[in-house]
């Protein structure tokens, strides 16, 4: 079919300024307004990781308070995964389910704005909070009280933005799941759906399950701090650690809500510049469905020194272990993809197998703070924070990366600049590696996390830990120059730039017309993921 | 180029827009009043008055579409998983009230009664207060107000199957009298739920069992409420004729979710009265 | 690449890449569990990224290469679904058995109760040994750069926790305010404070040596500040003690003396820096919107009992904790007439430590 066919004269013209972005109901205008979003707060949330490590960077309290030094842990922890990492996924499959499955927009267009629009609402209360008395919420992201219910104003403007986030994430999952089981093109079953695609139809099972328990819990902190409510407190015979269950009930799946799309990425990303088909698809999906329901069996794994019994230690190490198995199911795929290739190694390529290989590591140490007897002596501590900066850096953050480079020659029809690219790339992935690398180390010697001042033993690393920080963050500011001067120019882009693809969307032409797929394209009668 | 069959992609819409600034006006108020701002409740009364305008030309916009017979066919399955799996997402935010009461009674409160070098003398047991606040207080009896309730609510169930038999039959009187009645029979819930918290011989404030009490009936109170005000619409819907024997399914997803209401109060009956 | 470089480098330079040595037995088992699981992971590691480093290099188009078509082999993906199951069996085998060992808490010789509080840990040997809380001791001039960092900076005591080598110490542990987590590396335990709850870990350190730890749960703004110093000294050393601090307590006790204005001023510095610098600054001027001032404070410059109450029985809901229980008579006195008579408050009145007993019966 021709690009003509694909862009039907449409009868409702949108509106045009600031009124086309605050009410568009397109999905391609809503993807791109969560992008934007997704940077701003990444460049936000890490430039408040440049201060915590401008403080850490040598022993003494050199210019933030303690007080400010946790506002700014939490906040940074809070807006990353709120602000950044969660929206830059909900923004792919705006843009991508869509033109995967050959649907004409997202199941409810308007719903789709609102899900979009409530997450400035919730930015303008975290970031408002930090104006407030006392300043901003400062108990950590996992909010855990009683710490949380000695906090000011700004912990329930906290609780109220959580709220609001999850009220986003929750319609704007229910509308993913309905758009990829009701609107795929006639002929793509489920077993060929893209694995993108795959891997968001479970995140957003996994974001509507979760959420209401993020909300529910939010909630009785809320009653807890202000309406005479006892669940968290021993005297009326509630329990601090009863929150940290329910939290992390919610907070697991979250974690695989926030690297199940970075799977689909990689997925999408290697056979493209392998030029070989994905290596176990079916498997892989079914890997990914494994993870997600494990991942409501292991939630305790964040709290072996809560003190549990040991049967439930036991339960939570095994089941915990037991993800390892599914998980290197992927990464064994991914290499088996790789295997006999024609490998190239364009950007978004190397942010790729970064992931493959970075991924992996944090999930190696994932598997070494699994061990009970070992997680006592590293919970809470940098080894903790090197182990989630490696899943959701290195995971989702590069993947995030990745796929910035891998469809903007889609969304704006011109070819991003190589080169940049390239060294945008070499330097997070150096920066990223001297930056993290050494908190494993410094969790093993006896460092704990969230503090603003530390032991002379370990002033060595965390000065290597800062430096690499900072290389990190300014390398983003390439990453947003690249962007930009994409977006205003560069080569043509071709409606298909990358040879070895084979998804719909580069059926189409680039930039991909403001309205695509009104009529549901054809299939092959082959497999999708089956092109030889 | 749009056949009556395509997927119906509505126009730009101010609606979302005011959907956001009306909850952060709402957050933004209740958040001043929690810091005893007088500005505070005027506040939140701006964001709910621009809520209720949202929720009503939002909705007033969809049933226009509807009776223009643009959201048929493929638009009307996207509604059915759309109902399906927000109804998934209120259960959900119910199990994590459940999950607390469970832990609370089984986990939390045996931990205290061993904890007896911080609390020398405390029990445990279900009611309590918790070991601190030294309260007596007598729990809510299952086999009283809340039988007659649990009953009430599970006719009402029947009630709106009823109803929807004469939809399907094309039975208006049928229709309308059913409704009427669930309608009724929700209105008694509540104002038996009311009397029932006006006499309680505690308050929320009476440790763990206060909390998970009036936490979980509330909320569940407050979805009663929505539903009825749901099913309240649909009344109005099926007067004005705006439902068709095999096309209603805006009638289906109030009583969808009349139907989970009433399980909640189920499981509420079992779990926080009786057992 | 870079990741082994730099750990070399490090171990090179001196620097602490692994676990601290172990002195328990439940540690050095964490030890070699911890070896262990790393040497497999490595292995697994080498396994996987071999053949992709050679399928990157070998396979690229860049070469020529021609890609196959495959793109599945269940024989493999059985193969590469039952090897780790295995793999996580042998890992969980020895894990499994150390989690039961680290919860064998009965036997023990002594029971000490360990309390948390924002922000120092306070000890009680519950076989009636004495009772004290354990404070940073780290100078706040060291901490704002002003002079130059002790040895030990941040991980000083003024009281450690004293154990006897070769006996079972069980610890049962609680907190005050919120939750913090009492963790001594080279000791093998970690384990969170609950207020309200009481949680076990136990542990027996067989030769003599000072070993060092610090709160490991976010507890508030002192939370980098509640470092945790452990004397494990010989049974006989240890009597000795006891017998010390029972004498210390009973002296204290004892003492109804008057003290001048000077005194307790000079020692109510020391108890304020310790105690209350933290949250009302050392020039008691607060942190906005989270700890109130006291200099000029309604509570500092009001009436004298109402001030002492307050810092008796604290002020529940907030950080302000009760230090009746935590500080002696003569500290309370002390730091109440020095935040009386300090910065711009000019009471002039002062409290003698009769007056705070008298609040005691």
């Amino acid at each position: 079919m021709d690009a003509a066919t694909l862009h039907p004269v449409h009868h409702e013209a949108h509106e045009t300024g600031v009124m086309r972005w605050l009410t568009t109901t397109n999905h391609k205008d809503i993807g791109t307004l969560y992008l934007w979003f997704s940077l701003a707060m990444f460049l936000f949330a890490g430039s408040l990781a440049m201060l915590i490590r401008a403080e850490l960077f040598q022993p003494g309290l050199q210019f933030l308070q303690p007080a400010v030094f946790n506002q700014l842990t939490a906040m940074h922890g809070l807006l990353m995964i709120f602000g950044a990492i969660m929206p830059a996924f909900v923004g792919f499959a705006n843009w991508q389910v869509p033109l995967m499955i050959g649907a004409p927009d997202m199941a409810f267009p308007r719903l789709n704005n609102w899900s979009f629009w409530l997450l400035p609402a919730a930015a303008c209360l975290l970031l408002a909070s930090f104006f407030v008395p006392g300043g901003a919420m400062a108990a950590g992201w996992t909010l855990y009280p009683p710490l949380f219910i000695q906090g000011g104003i700004a912990y329930d403007m906290t609780i109220l933005a959580i709220h609001i986030l999850g009220i986003s994430s929750i319609l704007g999952a229910i509308n993913i799941i309905t758009t990829i089981l009701n609107l795929r093109a006639p002929g793509m079953t489920l077993m060929k759906m893209p694995l993108f695609v795959w891997t968001w139809l479970i995140t957003a099972f996994l974001l509507v399950a979760v959420m209401p328990i993020l909300a529910s819990v939010v909630t009785m902190l809320l009653t807890d701090r202000h309406f005479g409510t006892h669940f968290f407190d021993a005297a009326g015979g509630g329990d601090p650690v009863m929150f940290q269950h329910i939290f992390w009930f919610f907070g697991h799946p979250e974690v695989y809500i926030m690297i199940l799309p970075a799977f689909g990425i990689v997925s999408t990303i290697i056979p493209t510049f392998a030029r070989k088909p994905l290596f176990g698809y079916v498997s892989m999906v079914y890997a990914v469905a494994s993870i997600a329901i494990l991942s409501f069996m292991v939630w305790a794994h964040h709290m072996f020194t809560t003190g549990m019994p040991a049967a439930g230690q036991l339960f939570f190490m095994y089941s915990t272990m037991l993800i390892a198995v599914p998980t290197g199911v992927k990464v064994f795929n991914w290499v088996a993809t790789l295997w006999r290739g024609s490998i190239s190694f364009e950007t978004p390529m190397l942010f790729a197998l970064a992931v493959v290989f970075l991924f992996t590591i944090g999930g190696f140490s994932g598997l070494v703070l699994a061990m009970v007897p070992v997680d006592i002596q590293l919970q809470d501590t940098y080894y903790v924070v090197a182990h989630f900066h490696y899943v959701l850096f290195s995971g989702a953050a590069m993947s995030i990366m990745a796929a910035i480079y891998y469809w903007l020659p889609k969304w704006t029809g011109h070819m991003y600049d190589e080169r940049l690219g390239k060294l945008h790339f070499w330097l997070t992935t150096i920066a990223f590696n001297i930056t993290f690398f050494p908190m494993h180390f410094l969790g093993l010697a006896g460092m704990p996390r969230r503090i603003p001042d530390y032991a002379l033993q370990f002033a060595g690393f965390n000065m290597m830990a800062s430096i690499g920080a900072f290389v990190l963050g300014a390398s983003q500011l390439i990453f947003l120059y690249t962007v930009v001067k994409c977006i205003r120019g560069g080569a043509p882009a071709g409606d298909k730039p990358w040879d070895g693809a084979t998804t719909l969307e580069w059926t189409l032409p680039s930039p991909a017309p403001y309205h695509s797929f009104a009529t549901p394209p054809v299939l092959d009668e082959e497999p999708v993921h089956d092109h030889t | 180029m749009t056949t009556p069959d395509a997927y119906y992609l509505p126009p730009p819409s101010r609606w979302p827009l005011v959907g956001s600034l009306a909850l952060l006006l709402l957050a933004a108020g209740f958040v001043m009043m929690l810091a005893k701002l007088n500005a505070g409740p005027y506040v939140m009364a701006a964001g709910g008055a621009m809520l209720i305008a949202m929720i009503a030309g939002w909705f007033g916009t969809v049933i226009r579409e509807n009776q223009a017979g643009k959201l048929a066919g493929q638009m009307d399955v996207s509604f059915r998983w759309g109902m399906i799996w927000f109804i998934f997402s209120e259960v959900m935010f119910f199990a994590g009230f459940f999950g607390a009461l469970f832990y609370a009674r089984n986990l939390a409160v045996p931990g205290l009664a061993e904890a007896q070098l911080i609390w020398p003398g405390y029990a445990g047991g279900w009611p309590t207060a918790g070991p601190g606040l030294k309260e007596n207080f007598t729990p809510m009896a299952a086999w009283g107000i809340p039988a007659v309730n649990t009953l009430i609510l599970l006719s009402s169930g029947a009630t709106v199957t009823w109803a929807h038999w004469g939809l399907k039959k094309n039975r208006r009187w049928q229709t309308v009298f059913g409704l009427v009645l669930t309608l009724a029979l929700g209105a008694i819930f509540l104002a038996l739920q009311a009397h029932e918290y006006l006499e309680a011989a505690f308050s929320i404030r009476t440790g763990i069992y206060g909390a998970t009490f009036f936490m979980l009936t509330g909320f569940h109170g407050l979805h009663v409420t929505l539903g009825a005000i749901i099913l309240t619409v649909i009344l109005g819907r099926v007067l004005a004729g705006h439902f068709r024997t095999d096309d209603h399914f805006g009638f289906e997803a109030a009583s969808w979710y009349w139907h989970f209401v009433d399980v909640v109060w189920l499981l509420l009956f079992v779990f926080v009265y009786w057992l | 690449m870079i990741a082994p470089t730099l750990g070399a480098l490090g171990a090179m330079a001196g620097l602490a890449i692994n676990l601290p040595p172990p002195a328990t037995g439940i540690a050095t088992e964490i030890y070699e569990l911890h070896t262990l699981v790393l040497w497999i992971c490595a292995g697994i590691f080498v396994v996987v990224f071999v053949p992709m480093f050679y399928a990157l290099w070998r396979h690229r188009k860049a070469r020529g290469h021609v890609a196959a078509g495959f793109h599945g082999n269940t024989r493999l993906e059985v193969v590469w679904t039952v090897i780790p199951m295995l793999i996580l069996v042998g890992m969980a085998w020895p894990a499994t058995r150390v989690v039961l060992a680290m919860k064998n808490v009965g036997g023990s010789d002594l029971t000490i109760k360990v309390t948390g509080h924002q922000w120092k840990w306070e000890y009680e040997y519950l076989d009636d040994g004495p009772r004290f809380v354990s404070n940073l001791a780290t100078p706040r001039e060291q901490i704002d750069n002003g002079q130059p960092k002790s040895d030990h900076y941040l991980l000083e005591v003024d009281k450690p926790l004293v154990v006897p080598t070769g006996r079972k110490v069980r610890l049962v542990f609680t907190a005050t305010d919120v939750i913090h987590s009492w963790w001594v590396p080279a000791i093998g335990v970690k384990q969170d404070a609950i207020p309200g709850f009481i949680r076990e870990a136990w542990f027996q350190v067989d030769q003599a040596g000072v070993f060092r730890g610090q709160c490991a749960e976010l507890c508030g703004v002192g939370h980098a500040f509640m470092p945790i110093v452990v004397e494990a000294v010989p049974p006989e050393r240890f009597a000795a003690w006891k017998t010390e601090q029972a004498t210390a307590t009973a002296i204290a006790a004892a003492a109804g003396k008057e003290f001048s204005l000077a005194e307790l001023k000079t020692r109510g510095e020391q108890v304020y820096t310790t105690n209350c610098a933290v949250c009302h600054q050392p020039t008691g001027v607060g942190i906005a919107g989270t700890f109130p001032p006291l200099d000029r404070s309604p509570v500092a410059t009001g009436a004298k009992a109402a001030h002492l109450d307050r810092v008796f029985h604290g002020k529940p809901g907030t950080a302000m904790q009760a230090f009746g229980p935590q500080l002696s008579d003569l500290d309370i006195a002390a730091v109440i007439t020095y935040e009386r008579n300090s910065w711009h408050n000019q009471a002039g009145d002062q409290l003698q430590p009769a007056e705070v007993a008298a609040l005691r019966k």
